[in-house]
């Protein structure tokens, strides 16, 4: 089953469209990467999703609900890109707050685990108003975790962090990954994206330019070698990866499958084949040049 | 069960804001200088002698209507002005996003917040008011004809004057929407006025003005209605006169009436309706 499923939205504001047919699913346990350039959309289609904001076409399943249900949000959390809480409140209020109206069980010492691991331990009791941006989207991340979510939607969550935090948050989604969490980012840093999602939705102009997994989008990965003692038994293992060819001293191997193992395993035969390894490196078009190409395409 | 926690939390944020230190300063002040008053009153001679116990009744009925003026002023400021920001605050900054995204409906934070707005102001108007007649017996020994009557009634004037802030918070910023209702609580005052005074002079259209004012936004109506259960209604007959048909503000001879109390209940039921139904339909 989807964590969500959205089709055909669309929003105006006033004479500008905003989102325009916009059709798209993530599963359970699935990372959805959102991208696109500033303005294409990628905001109202959360906010839509979310129902926050109010679609002028199209229809949104939440975890099994049409949207329009408030209970359909009970195991969504929400880091939204304008991060603000009261800020009369302390950090621990906000979340006491946060799991009662998700009308969760979440004991005492779960929701200081959860300040903890956003790195708010110490500042449990202090009042937001006196918090740095950076800690106010900490804040946002415990916020949206705290009430035991099925679906998370992190939109821009690392935006007013530094590399730590931002390290930080790359963990935390592969550790939701991991639980069979399905989470939605929206992020304009790629790299973060290539790295943690499953699949990526390309939004430009309010449509989708491209979607899929990052295999599919991103076309088959290679390897550059540099090898020594090539005896014809390791040629025949680097052909059976795929078509070999040779650049000097440098043999590139377009693999065939995808696969994580691949490479290493390829290593470990040459090894045992006698050969000497010097050199592996593992290429791509990264998914910048792609989006770029993308982008650069439609306009 | 959420509009509890939401009235909770209103009234935590109420208690939190520097508002209400604004009020309970403000509140202080007025009753420190209401008690000074008073008490000037009591032991000062005119024309060489102090005043009758009647004369006494009369002006302390007429100086509590008007310290009584200056605390719901006080109170319809401050719920005004915490009604603003409320809801079009919490839109404008982004508090509203993380919380609209939790599995519930708006009209239940909005009613939630109406809850604990209105124990507030009520919560104000009942404490301070109570203080008020205290220092005016002391010094005095007056004590108003109903005061529990006239303390629910400004209570309610309050409650009028928020729920229009609510609608307000709604649909403009925070700043404007609290200015826009103490702007109109204020008009709606002088259009009252107006009307005495046309009634005093007995010009039926002139007094129009202040009865259509009563009945688009009720909080003067209802205020009129509090000071006549604040004042001395012999004394009044006794001294009264023409002043007391209306043309004199701090007086009046108008008691409330089971159909304008029935108007101003559906009045704010329909407003705060209005208010659900914007919030509603309104894009975060």
């Amino acid at each position: 089953m989807n964590a969500v499923w959205a089709s055909g939205l669309r929003k105006r504001y006033r004479k500008r469209t905003a989102v325009d047919g916009v059709s798209f699913s993530v599963a359970r346990g699935e990372v959805l990467g959102l991208l696109g350039p500033n303005g294409a959309g990628k905001t109202t289609v959360i906010k839509m999703m979310l129902g926050l904001v109010r679609p002028d076409a199209g229809e949104v399943m939440l975890l099994g609900r049409p949207v329009k249900d408030p209970k359909a949000r009970a195991e969504v959390g929400y880091l939204p890109e304008l991060f603000r809480y009261q800020p009369w409140l302390t950090a621990k209020e906000v979340l006491d707050l946060h799991v009662r109206l998700a009308g969760a069980a979440v004991p005492e010492k779960e929701r200081r685990d959860t300040l903890g691991l956003v790195g708010l331990g110490e500042r449990t009791g202090d009042r937001v108003g006196g918090f740095s941006k950076g800690m106010q989207q900490r804040l946002g991340l415990a916020v949206a975790l705290v009430a035991r979510p099925q679906f998370v939607v992190l939109d821009e969550p690392t935006s007013a962090l530094d590399p730590v935090g931002r390290a930080d948050v790359r963990d935390i989604v592969l550790s939701l990954k991991e639980r069979g969490v399905a989470v939605l980012l929206n992020s304009h840093l790629i790299g973060e994206v290539e790295r943690v999602c499953d699949r990526v939705v390309i939004l430009d102009k309010g449509r989708v330019a491209a979607s899929g997994t990052l295999e599919e989008l991103l076309g088959r990965s290679e390897v550059r070698l540099r090898l020594e003692k090539l005896t014809p038994e390791a040629e025949a293992r680097l052909a059976q990866a795929g078509p070999v060819s040779r650049d000097g001293e440098t043999i590139t191997v377009a693999l065939t499958e995808p696969g994580v193992d691949l490479i290493p395993d390829l290593v470990a035969d040459l090894v045992a084949l006698g050969v000497r390894v010097h050199a592996v490196e593992p290429g791509r078009v990264s998914l910048e040049d792609r989006l770029l190409d993308i982008l650069g395409s439609d306009r | 069960m959420t509009v509890l926690t939401f009235a909770a939390l209103t009234l935590r944020e109420a208690s939190r804001r520097k508002v209400l230190r604004a009020l309970a300063v403000l509140t202080v002040l007025l009753l420190g200088l209401s008690a000074w008053g008073f008490h000037t009153l009591v032991t000062k001679e005119f024309d060489g002698a102090q005043l009758t116990s009647g004369e006494l009744r009369l002006i302390a009925s007429q100086l509590l209507n008007l310290v009584m003026f200056g605390l719901s002023l006080i109170a319809a400021l401050g719920t005004a002005f915490l009604a603003g920001p409320t809801l079009s605050g919490e839109m404008e900054s982004g508090v509203a996003l993380s919380i609209m995204a939790r599995p519930i409906r708006r009209s239940t934070v909005l009613a939630g917040k109406w809850l604990g707005l209105v124990a507030f102001g009520g919560g104000f108007v009942a404490l301070a008011g109570v203080a008020q007649f205290v220092i005016v017996y002391v010094t005095t020994g007056y004590w108003p004809t109903s005061p529990v009557t006239g303390l629910a009634l400004l209570a309610f004037q309050t409650a009028v004057l928020l729920t229009l802030g609510l609608l307000f918070s709604t649909l403009i910023s925070p700043m404007a929407s609290g200015v826009v209702a103490v702007g109109l609580f204020g008009a709606t005052w002088i259009a009252g006025v107006v009307g005495g005074v046309g009634r005093g002079l007995g010009n039926d259209s002139v007094a129009a003005v202040g009865t259509v004012s009563q009945v688009i936004l009720p909080t003067d109506g209802l205020w009129r209605a509090a000071m006549y259960a604040f004042q001395d209604s012999t004394a009044l007959l006794q001294f009264g006169g023409p002043a007391v048909r209306g043309g004199f503000p701090f007086l009046s001879d108008t008691p409330l009436t089971a159909a304008y109390l029935a108007w101003t209940v559906a009045w704010t039921l329909l407003v705060l309706g209005l208010a659900a139904l914007v919030f509603r339909r309104r894009d975060l």
